[in-house]
């Protein structure tokens, strides 16, 4: 292991690193990358916003039930993030979750059609706004219960880990993407998730998007060492970092410095990301717990619009391109609303499906969605057995 | 070696854990003092030494951080093995595997399934106090998604393991400290194994069925033996899994007994024994002589002191009598 080096001295942006060992110096390169991939994070970040703004109009047309948190603001992050990471590397997340499943790569149709509770959702239906899965691009949810996924994270890690030095016997190749709100921050699972993530060199990313409030508890009311998250990694031997979470570049040059070390070095990391949603916590929250002047000078530094206003300058974009990518968003979106509004309810046999992988009793067993190709298993409603087919 | 080879409950357990690790890469086993210690009960003995650190995996006392950890690993595609040292420990780790593992298929609407194994000792029996004498099966069986096997001897251990490490969906498997020793005749061979939702009778006779899985089982044959001395004929039927139930069998024995006994070591209240007493009611309505009788663990927390322990508990005398209520020679 190398010695203890300083952290960073380049101060452009926050991103400084502490450890709990000795531990390679991380430099991000701040390298631009080419105009084509600023569009296309671009785009990304448009389709998230175009696509939650859709959410919530939905939302009040009660075509959406249940509990609705969109992702305004927050852009950066997913984008950023997803953008550091391989196509093989896992991501798994809380239940703020559509930015994630978009940046991952999930279309817009089996999104909004999952929101509808429809069965081309990309879970047929059955799992909702809370719970978005996309096997193919390798999103393992959408977890509802604060703090749950955070375990699952680190044993994504593990078992990657393990399939590449187990099994394999090479070296370990990739790395899982854990995200959590600060609000998790205070549940017993993290922690004990640290200690093992700590303790077993589990090549995971904790990524506290840190917003500010855990609903509508500012971080300062809900945890200790508010003004330094890092320190309670530090705890358990975790290397820890600060990144800046408006501004895609700078999210996606400090999360790419981190997510290659924790490769590299099989070691996982936590990331204090600073962020803000710009809606309520949930559908039904008026924000009477915050200012409109704090809102409103979080605003000023919107994300898409930092990073439009870069690319303008530097020439990798013009204004009516911009303009026409936007339209395309908008389509796009519109598209899904009209995808999902149109895609039929799930069967009632699909009320029996994917309880068991192997058929038992009322229980017909499993299918995949139609984003996977499924779907073609759609048994009718069984009732609870007949004596006579007891004998 | 002899066909007729006894080992004991645990070696069997440990037999069947080593036989699918060797054939399976994927599989791997973790949970507290599982490898250096050799197992607090010793299942995992010498498993360190051939499987190595990575396989055989010690963790600290972190029940919701490891079984989590272990759901995590199940949906990338391992089949891990979690030890719980009791499932009385598996309440502090109850999202995780109430609320991630059963659920995670349909939430994902098939696309992410969870193979994994959780085992470890269920139920009270050795004066450990009310903390530590739980029998899960009452409340975990409540939940869809999951399955759960109760092996009551050393030959259905290994078999009945075996199957649910090879299994698909999550498994429940719940043994008992109090039958760790016990021997019998295992046979020898990799290819042991018990499918899940087939009942095992473990006694045949006329006048009464009495069901039950696990620990209560061995009451059962004591109270079916005195029984018979008595001139009343019972048929014991070892149910094995509760999910899947195998009522079938149940009815099917009901059918030539037309009085049936149902013994479950966890409380009454909305239990494995309820739900099989209902539908042996809904099943044979037309072919009992008498309302299905049912033998439980007290309603009360469980006592310390072992004479409480003893009455808290079902035992044969408690069946003794509930067969004779049930079949009018009370």
């Amino acid at each position: 292991m190398n010695t203890m080096s300083t952290p960073s001295t380049d101060t452009r942006r926050l991103f400084d690193v502490h450890r709990g060992e000795a531990a390679p110096r991380i430099a991000p390169d701040r390298s631009v990358p080419p105009a084509a991939t600023l569009k296309k994070w671009l785009r990304d970040m448009m389709l998230i916003r175009e696509f939650e703004v859709r959410c919530m109009q939905a939302y009040q047309d009660k075509k959406i039930g249940g509990f609705c948190h969109v992702y305004i603001g927050q852009e950066a992050v997913a984008v950023g993030c997803v953008a550091a990471m391989k196509h093989e590397d896992p991501l798994v997340t809380a239940y703020r979750d559509h930015g994630h499943a978009l940046a991952r790569g999930m279309s817009a149709r089996a999104c909004m059609a999952e929101m509808f509770g429809r069965v081309d959702g990309c879970a047929k239906g059955k799992g909702g706004s809370m719970h978005m899965f996309d096997k193919p691009n390798n999103m393992f949810g959408g977890h509802g219960i604060v703090g749950a996924q955070t375990p699952l994270g680190l044993g994504l890690a593990f078992a990657t880990k393990y399939e590449d030095e187990v099994m394999r016997g090479g070296k370990n190749t990739r790395v899982t993407l854990c995200f959590l709100g600060d609000g998790a921050l205070n549940q017993g699972a993290l922690h004990e998730a640290m200690n093992l993530a700590g303790l077993m060199n589990i090549p995971v990313v904790f990524v506290v998007e840190n917003n500010g409030y855990s609903m509508g508890t500012s971080i300062h009311r809900g945890t200790t060492m508010a003004h330094d998250l890092k320190s309670k990694a530090i705890g358990y031997g975790i290397d820890a970092a600060v990144v800046e979470g408006m501004d895609v570049l700078e999210t996606y040059h400090g999360m790419k410095a981190v997510i290659d070390d924790a490769r590299a070095r099989s070691r996982p990391w936590f990331i204090d990301l600073r962020c803000y949603r710009y809606k309520g916590h949930s559908m039904s929250d008026p924000r009477k717990y915050r200012t409109r002047d704090e809102e409103e000078a979080w605003e000023a530094g919107d994300p898409i619009g930092t990073l439009e206003s870069f690319m303008l300058e530097k020439g990798m974009i013009t204004a009516d391109e911009s303009k026409e990518m936007l339209k395309g968003v908008k389509a796009e979106v519109r598209d899904c609303v009209a995808f999902a509004d149109a895609s039929p309810v799930p069967a009632d046999g699909e009320l029996y499906t994917d309880v068991y992988m192997e058929p038992w009793g009322p229980y017909p067993g499993s299918s995949k969605p139609s984003m996977m190709g499924g779907g073609e298993n759609t048994p009718s409603f069984r009732a609870i057995e007949r004596s006579e087919d007891l004998l | 070696m002899s066909a007729l080879r006894e080992i004991e409950y645990r070696d069997a357990l440990r037999e069947a854990m080593a036989e699918e690790m060797r054939r399976d890469k994927r599989v791997f086993l973790l949970g507290e003092e599982v490898a250096e210690y050799n197992g607090a009960y010793k299942v995992s003995k010498g498993m360190l030494e051939e499987f190595g650190a990575s396989r055989i995996i010690d963790t600290p006392i972190s029940e919701s951080g490891f079984a989590g950890m272990a759901i995590g690993a199940a949906m990338q595609g391992l089949r891990p093995i979690v030890e719980f040292m009791s499932w009385s420990f598996s309440l502090v780790a109850a999202d995780p595997i109430l609320n991630n593992a059963p659920k995670m298929l349909y939430m994902s609407g098939g696309q992410f399934g969870c193979p994994i194994v959780f085992r470890g000792n269920d139920g009270a029996g050795g004066q450990l106090g009310s903390t530590h004498s739980w029998c899960v099966e009452g409340m975990y069986s409540n939940v869809p998604g999951l399955k759960m096997a109760i092996p009551s001897t050393p030959d259905d251990a290994k078999g009945l393991l075996k199957t649910a490490i090879r299994d698909d969906d999550p498994v429940f498997f719940l043994e008992s400290e109090r039958m760790l020793g016990m021997k019998g005749h295992v046979p020898e061979g990799d290819e042991i194994l018990v499918p899940f939702g087939k009942a095992r009778t473990r006694r045949e006779g006329t006048d009464c069925t009495i069901a039950t899985w696990g620990r209560p089982v061995h009451f059962a044959l004591e109270a079916a033996e005195a029984l018979a001395k008595d001139g009343i004929s019972c048929e014991v039927i070892d149910m094995r899994t509760i999910r899947p139930l195998d009522v079938g069998s149940v009815v099917r024995s009901v059918k030539k007994t037309s009085t049936c006994v149902v013994v479950d070591q966890s409380w009454s209240f909305g239990s494995p024994g309820s739900e099989l007493a209902s539908q042996v009611h809904r099943h044979c309505f037309d072919d009992l002589d008498n309302y299905v009788h049912r033998v439980h663990t007290a309603d009360v927390p469980a006592p310390y002191a072992f004479n409480l322990e003893q009455e808290y508990l079902p035992n044969a005398r408690k069946i003794c009598e509930a067969v004779r209520a049930a079949t009018y020679n009370a």
